[in-house]
């Protein structure tokens, strides 16, 4: 049996997530999840350190490039890929998820989230309705594409490394 | 003839954490199945049922990407080098508009 998943991220961050989304709303916002897939220690709310293995560490928020149904599609390009990947390097991280959001939806992956996934990725999805956010949720890819499994949102205060 | 497949972050836990592989191949296509076949768990993640490329798998070969090519019978050279990189997409309901 695999160890649940979970994804820290600091508060900040998730803020900002929930202003992109209600920044483009009602379209879709999308970006970067940069950070690390490897155990470092982090701080939680209650400031415990804790070792983690995966933690975004910043965003590289992008552009919907579906113009033509941005209320309920989200594109990034592979040279928006490569972008995002070269931001990451330069700060010692690694892109290791995204985020969007779903505009008067629930914070829930469609069958088209699915059928588009890669694996290992993060997925972050902020239900934003009428404006407001709502949830927040993470999801990964399951090995054989026929769904996913839910990941845990951790909030973390800061990081070192080890 | 050999010729470099560069693995995709989310790819590599299925090719034993390498972030490359070298292939001896005459063309884009012989190199990906070389891929697959050493790393079977790839396929699914790269190709659809049908075994056509996935709409977001993107390859390269060297800068070029291989749709503007001759596709998967792009001939590749001895060093050339192979990317895949992911395009990302998703949505809220199962119709745009």
């Amino acid at each position: 049996m695999s160890e649940p998943l979970e994804l820290w991220i600091t508060a900040e961050l998730s803020e900002k997530i929930r202003e992109h989304g209600v920044e483009t709303y009602p379209y879709e916002c999308c970006g970067a999840l940069l950070g690390t897939d490897h155990d470092f220690l982090a701080y939680d709310p209650n400031q415990e350190s804790r070792k983690i293995s995966r933690g975004a560490l910043s965003l590289f928020p992008l552009v919907n490039r579906r113009d033509d149904s941005p209320r309920n599609r989200f594109s990034v390009t592979a040279d928006d890929v490569r972008e995002a990947e070269k931001a990451a390097t330069s700060q010692g991280l690694e892109v290791i998820g995204w985020y969007h959001s779903h505009p008067d939806h629930p914070a829930r992956p469609s069958d088209y989230d699915r059928d588009h996934a890669w694996p290992w990725y993060s997925y972050i999805i902020v239900s934003v309705h009428t404006g407001m956010p709502r949830d927040m949720t993470s999801w990964r890819l399951k090995d054989d594409r026929s769904g996913f499994l839910p990941e845990k949102i951790s909030l973390m205060k800061g990081s070192a490394a080890d | 003839m050999s010729v470099k497949v560069m693995i995709p972050t989310p790819l590599r836990v299925y090719a034993g954490k390498r972030d490359s592989a070298e292939f001896s191949a005459a063309t884009v296509g012989e190199a990906l199945s070389g891929l697959t076949n050493q790393f079977a768990e790839l396929r699914k993640h790269l190709y659809t049922e049908d075994g056509k490329l996935r709409a977001f798998v993107n390859v390269y070969l060297n800068d070029e990407d291989i749709r503007y090519l001759a596709k998967e019978s792009t001939p590749t050279k001895d060093g050339d080098t192979i990317s895949i990189i992911p395009s990302i997409a998703g949505g809220s309901s199962e119709t745009a508009d």
